[in-house]
C-alpha cells in the first residue's frame, strides 16, 4: 500500500494533475441535478469510447479497399474468432450513439440548458451531432456492400444538384468519376481519422465548458435567466444547495452508462452484426438498396416530396435546420428555462419527434417502392377468380403478366405504390377504367402502347369484377338511359 | 508612454515577426500542392478527361426491338477498384443500327432501374420511378428521362462514350430536357 502511494506521489510531483482532477471531480453541483434526466451526456461519451475501442479492433482485420473490403467483412463475420461480435458491438453502438445524442439534445433543449452562459456549449453540441451523423453515414459506407454502393450513388445524386459546383462536388466526394476504390478510401479516412479527430477535440471542449460553467440547474418555473444576475445566482445556489459531483451525482451516470453498454452487448449478441448484404458489384442490378435506420426518414421524405420541391428541400432544408440550431441560444438566450412555461418548445420537440417517427415508420414498409417480384411471386387470390368468365380470367393473366401487381395490391399482396384494387370496380366505371389503363395519369404510366385492344378488354373485364359482394360496381348512369336498362334493378349477384 | 512602446521595434520583436512571415510563406508553399492533390479528382476545363469510347459488343448480340443488359469495364480505373469499376447499362436496339443505350442509374437518385419487357417499363426499386421503353419518364419522382450514353456503331460493334457516374446535376431541377449521359 505504502509502495503504491509512493509511486503515485512520484508521478504527481511530475504531472501535477492530482489537484485539478480532484477539484473537477468534487466541484459542487446543484443537488437536484443528480437526476436520471442528466445521464445522457455521459452515456454518449461512454458509447463513443466503446466505438473507438471496437473501431480500432475492426481495423485490425478490415481492408479499406473496394476490391477486398467486402471479403474482409465476411472474414470478420465468419473466420475471425468473435469478429462477428465486435462488428455487432460497433454497429449497435452506432445506433445507440445516435439515439442517445438525440435524446441528450432534446433534454438539453427542454431544460433550457442552452441559455446564458452555456450558448457555446450548445453550439459545440450541434457540431457534435453533425459529426455523429457523419460517422453514422460514413460507417454505413465502411460496410461496403450493395446498400453502401447505391447509398453513395444517392449521395452523389443529391450532391450533383448543388447549383454551379454540383458536378465538381460529386467528383470530390467520389474521388473520381465513379463510385470505386478512391471513394471507399476517402470515406475511410473521414470515418477513421478526420471526424474522430474532430470529435475528440469538440468533446473535450464540450466537457471543459460543462466543468467551467457548471451543470445546468434543475429548471424551476418562474426562475428566469438574466445575463446580469445568472452567474451569481448559480454560484449562490451551488453554495447553498450544492453537493460534490463525485460521488453525489456520478453514481447515476455510472449505472446508466453500464446499463447502456450492457444493452448494446445484448443487442449485438442477440441480433448479430449488420450485413454485409450483397457484393458491391454494380452489374448486379437485382437489388433494392435501403438506408440504415437513422436515414430512413430521409428515404421517406425523398419519396413523398413533389418532384419540384425535392431539390430545394434537399439543399436548403439542412442549411436552415443547422442555422436554426446554431442561432437558438442567441434568439432565446434568456428567460424561462422550465418546459412548463415553454409550450412552443415542447410542441416543437413533439412535432419533430412525430414527423421523424412517422417517416421512419413509413419507410419501414416503403409503400412507394414497387414490389419488383410481385407480378411473378404473388398469385391472384382464388377468391377473385371464383365464378369468373374466361375473358375475366384472361384479364387476370394480363394483370399479372404486365406487372400491374408490382404497384397494385390484391388481397393485401403486391405493391402499394398505386391504390389497392380490391374494390376498384366500385370507384371507377368501365369507361374510366379503360381510360386509366390506356392513358395512365395520377402517377401511373400509360399502358396504351403495351396492351393490345384484346388485352385491354380482358383486363378491364377482370377489373370490373373487383368489388365487395354487397356493393354494386360503379356505372355510368347516362349509359343506362341510352341503352334502356332499368337502373333500379339490382346488379347481377356476385358470390 | 504607450505610444513609445508601440512604436519601438525591438530586435526580438522583429525576429518574431519575421518568423511569422516565414511560416506564412512556407504554409502557402505547402498548401498549394495539398489543395491540388485534394482537388485532383475534379476535372477542370472543357474536355472531360474521364470519358472515352468503350465497346459493348457486336450488334448481333442485341436483337432488334429488344432491350438487353450489357456490362463494360469503366475506362478510368484504379488498381483497387475491384468489381466496382464494372458497370451495367441497358441497350435498346430500336432497328438496324439505331440504338438507345441507357444508364442503369435512375434519374431521381441513382438506384439501378430494372427492365420489364412485358409491360415495356423500366422500374426503380427505391422510390418508384418508372420510364417507358424509349427512356422517357413515365411516372414517379424522377424529373426527367433515363440518362443516355452517346453511341456509335463501327465495324459491327456497339460503342458508347462512358466513364462517369451519371447524376441528375443542377440542371435537372430546372429543365425537363434530356441531357446526354456525361
Amino acid at each position: 500500500m505504502r509502495m503504491i502511494e509512493k509511486i503515485g506521489e512520484w508521478f504527481d510531483q511530475r504531472l501535477q494533475l492530482a489537484a485539478p482532477i480532484r477539484e473537477a471531480a468534487e466541484h459542487p453541483v446543484p443537488r437536484n441535478t443528480a437526476s436520471w434526466w442528466y445521464v445522457f451526456g455521459s452515456a454518449a461519451l461512454v458509447v463513443f469510447l466503446l466505438q473507438v475501442v471496437t473501431g480500432i479492433l475492426l481495423a485490425l482485420i478490415y481492408v479499406p479497399s473496394a476490391g477486398e473490403a467486402w471479403s474482409s467483412l465476411h472474414a470478420l463475420n465468419n473466420d475471425v474468432t468473435l469478429g462477428w461480435f465486435i462488428r455487432a458491438l460497433h454497429g449497435w453502438g452506432s445506433n445507440f450513439m445516435v439515439a442517445i445524442v438525440l435524446i441528450h439534445m432534446m433534454q438539453v433543449f427542454l431544460f433550457g440548458a442552452y441559455k446564458f452562459p452555456r450558448e457555446l456549449t450548445w453550439i459545440v453540441g450541434v457540431f457534435l451531432l453533425l459529426m455523429t451523423l457523419g460517422m453514422a453515414f460514413s460507417g454505413q459506407i465502411m460496410r461496403f456492400d450493395q446498400d453502401a454502393y447505391w447509398g453513395l450513388g444517392i449521395g452523389a445524386s443529391i450532391a450533383s444538384r448543388v447549383p454551379l459546383i454540383g458536378p465538381a462536388t460529386v467528383k470530390l466526394m467520389l474521388g473520381g468519376p465513379i463510385i470505386a476504390g478512391a471513394t471507399l478510401s476517402r470515406f475511410f479516412a473521414l470515418h477513421v481519422f478526420v471526424i474522430p479527430g474532430l470529435l475528440i477535440g469538440f468533446v473535450s471542449l464540450h466537457l471543459l465548458m460543462v466543468l467551467r460553467l457548471g451543470i445546468n440547474e434543475w429548471p424551476m418555473p418562474g426562475r428566469v435567466v438574466k445575463r446580469a444576475t445568472y452567474t451569481d445566482e448559480y454560484h449562490a445556489l451551488t453554495k447553498k444547495d450544492g453537493a460534490p459531483f463525485v460521488p453525489y451525482a456520478i453514481w447515476k451516470d455510472m449505472f446508466f452508462a453500464a446499463f447502456i453498454v450492457l444493452a448494446i452487448a445484448a443487442c449485438a449478441l442477440y441480433f448479430g452484426p449488420f450485413g454485409p448484404t450483397g457484393r458491391p458489384d454494380p452489374t448486379i442490378i437485382q437489388t433494392a438498396p435501403r438506408p440504415d435506420y437513422f436515414f430512413l426518414w430521409l428515404y421517406a421524405l425523398l419519396s413523398l416530396l413533389p418532384p419540384s420541391l425535392e431539390t430545394p428541400v434537399l439543399l436548403i432544408g439542412p442549411v436552415l435546420a443547422i442555422i436554426g440550431l446554431l442561432l437558438l441560444p442567441f434568439l432565446s438566450g434568456e428567460g424561462e428555462k422550465s418546459w412548463r412555461r415553454r409550450p412552443i418548445a415542447v410542441l416543437t420537440v413533439l412535432l419533430i419527434a412525430i414527423t421523424l417517427g412517422t417517416f421512419t415508420h413509413l419507410a419501414d414498409f416503403a409503400p412507394w417502392s414497387p414490389h419488383m417480384n410481385a407480378w411473378s411471386s404473388d398469385p391472384v387470390p382464388a377468391q377473385f377468380l371464383n365464378h369468373t368468365t374466361a375473358l375475366e380470367r384472361q384479364g387476370a393473366l394480363v394483370f399479372q403478366a404486365k406487372q400491374c401487381r408490382n404497384c397494385h395490391s390484391l388481397g393485401e399482396l403486391g405493391g402499394q405504390r398505386g391504390p389497392t384494387l380490391d374494390g376498384v370496380a366500385v370507384r371507377l366505371t368501365q369507361d374510366q377504367l379503360i381510360r386509366q389503363v390506356i392513358q395512365g395519369g395520377g402517377n401511373m404510366p400509360a399502358y396504351g402502347k403495351n396492351l393490345s385492344p384484346a388485352e385491354t378488354t380482358a383486363l378491364v373485364a377482370f377489373l370490373q369484377t373487383l368489388h365487395p359482394p354487397g356493393q354494386a360496381p360503379a356505372r355510368d348512369a347516362s349509359r343506362d338511359v341510352v341503352l334502356g336498362i332499368d337502373s333500379h334493378k339490382p346488379p347481377a349477384a356476385q358470390p | 508612454m504607450s505610444n513609445e512602446t508601440e512604436n519601438t521595434l525591438t530586435r526580438r520583436g522583429l525576429f518574431m515577426k519575421m518568423g511569422i512571415l516565414l511560416n506564412g510563406l512556407v504554409a502557402i508553399v505547402i498548401a498549394t500542392p495539398i489543395v491540388r492533390f485534394l482537388l485532383s479528382s475534379v476535372s477542370f476545363g472543357r474536355v472531360n478527361p474521364y470519358l472515352s469510347w468503350v465497346p459493348l459488343g457486336s450488334v448481333s448480340e442485341f436483337p432488334e426491338g429488344e432491350t438487353r443488359l450489357a456490362t463494360f469495364r469503366n475506362p478510368y480505373v484504379m488498381p483497387t477498384d475491384g468489381k466496382t469499376a464494372d458497370t451495367a447499362c441497358w441497350v435498346r436496339r430500336v432497328a438496324g443500327d439505331k440504338f438507345q443505350v441507357f444508364a442503369v442509374n435512375c434519374a431521381h437518385l441513382g438506384c439501378p432501374v430494372r427492365w420489364f419487357p412485358q409491360s415495356g417499363l423500366f422500374m426503380c426499386p427505391c422510390h418508384g420511378g418508372a420510364y417507358y421503353r424509349d427512356g422517357s419518364r413515365a411516372s414517379g419522382p424522377p424529373e426527367r428521362g433515363l440518362f443516355e450514353y452517346p453511341y456509335k456503331v463501327e465495324n459491327g460493334l456497339v460503342t458508347i462514350q462512358a466513364g462517369e457516374l451519371p447524376t441528375p446535376g443542377p440542371r435537372a431541377a430546372l429543365t425537363g430536357e434530356k441531357l446526354p449521359c456525361a
